[in-house]
């Protein structure tokens, strides 16, 4: 079977600066995996490569064999760093857009997770709090039937008790035939439901590892193993 | 459920899941729930439960049925045998930790037989 997600020798500069060096990485179908990485190290440059939403210097990327590009889109559903909604529009009226928007959304299952939300789906997003309005995005971007969900820091800026329902959602939504990307930097918070981790540093892959035996082979969490490689 | 994020996530869930079966928590033959369900509650991946069910398969505390999902063995035997190994080990545990503080093996018998502590 054809890997879902393939990287091939990825390179990507702005100007004389190089942000990724040679990526090479495949990912394969049923896995939850951190992209993990300090702030400025590319990951989301990486992440936005991967949506063919900015063009490599050199490399190919790949999903299930075939090149980038609108086929992928619907294979793909990507929860970016910033909002791209317009905050004017009503929960309802979001709904309505993405149903129209992609054929693979499933409003039934998006109104579904915003009731157990006691949200009201009349209010316009710009009337909600941040960590709402994170809500509702993810919850959209959960509720598309893709094979590959890339959700670029989903845990920015939202207290504990959001980023328990919205790990919960991930997990409760991921289906067996699909992958999910997570890239934080709050790793000691989703270390937890991750099968495998990438480290990335400097434009670069440090390590790909499975999380359980990587925790057995250097004894102790992610979370430390990763401070160890890469203290300031 | 208190993760130590030190030890590998599968090990803790194994070791849980055992101690559930050999109490009783989940009777002989009971069906577990769904890997997706396990997963949902513990907060952790279905691949990470997967796991720790495939380990506890291998020891022979559950099997799976197919379609029907995985239930706890209806060996009683099996069962009284994991059990006592698991008391062995909580003794072993005790007896030692009461010599690393000085207290030989018939002190440490004798403390327990004394100990009113809050049962």
């Amino acid at each position: 079977m054809m890997e879902l997600l393939e990287c091939v020798e990825l390179n990507k500069s702005f100007g004389e600066k190089t942000v990724l060096k040679n990526i090479n990485l495949k990912i394969s179908r049923g896995k939850i995996i951190g992209l993990l990485g300090k702030n400025g190290t590319g990951k989301s440059t990486l992440i936005k490569l991967i949506n063919d939403l900015l063009v490599p210097t050199s490399g190919e990327v790949f999903i299930n064999g075939k090149n980038i590009g609108v086929e992928s889109k619907r294979v793909i559903s990507y929860l970016p760093e910033r909002t791209y909604l317009d905050k004017s529009m009503t929960v309802e009226q979001v709904i309505a857009y993405f149903a129209d928007f992609y054929d693979n959304f499933e409003s039934e299952t998006a109104k579904k997770l915003l009731a157990d939300l006691n949200l009201d789906v009349t209010q316009k997003l710009s009337k909600m709090s941040k960590g709402m309005q994170e809500k509702v995005q993810l919850v959209l971007v959960m509720s598309r039937k893709a094979e590959l969900y890339i959700l670029d820091e989903p845990l920015g800026g939202v207290d504990p008790a959001t980023r328990d329902y919205i790990l919960d959602t991930i997990l409760s939504n991921f289906n067996e035939g699909a992958s999910v990307i997570i890239s934080t930097h709050l790793i000691s918070d989703i270390e937890r439901i991750l099968d495998e981790v990438i480290f990335i540093d400097d434009g670069e892959i440090k390590l790909m590892a499975d999380c359980d035996e990587l925790r057995q082979r250097e004894n102790g969490s992610i979370d430390e193993i990763f401070r160890r490689m890469f203290k300031c | 459920m208190q993760f130590d994020n030190n030890v590998p996530i599968y090990i803790q869930i194994m070791e849980e899941l055992e101690i559930d079966i050999i109490s009783g928590n989940i009777a002989c033959g009971e069906r577990l729930l769904s890997v997706r369900e396990l997963a949902i509650n513990l907060k952790v991946n279905p691949n990470t439960i997967q796991r720790a069910l495939a380990s506890l398969e291998e020891k022979g505390l559950i099997y799976t049925e197919r379609t029907n999902g995985k239930f706890v063995t209806k060996d009683k035997a099996l069962i009284e045998k994991y059990r006592t190994e698991y008391a062995e080990k909580i003794t072993r545990k005790y007896l030692e930790n009461m010599r690393k503080i000085g207290f030989e093996r018939e002190y440490a018998i004798n403390f327990i037989i004394k100990f009113e502590g809050d049962e």
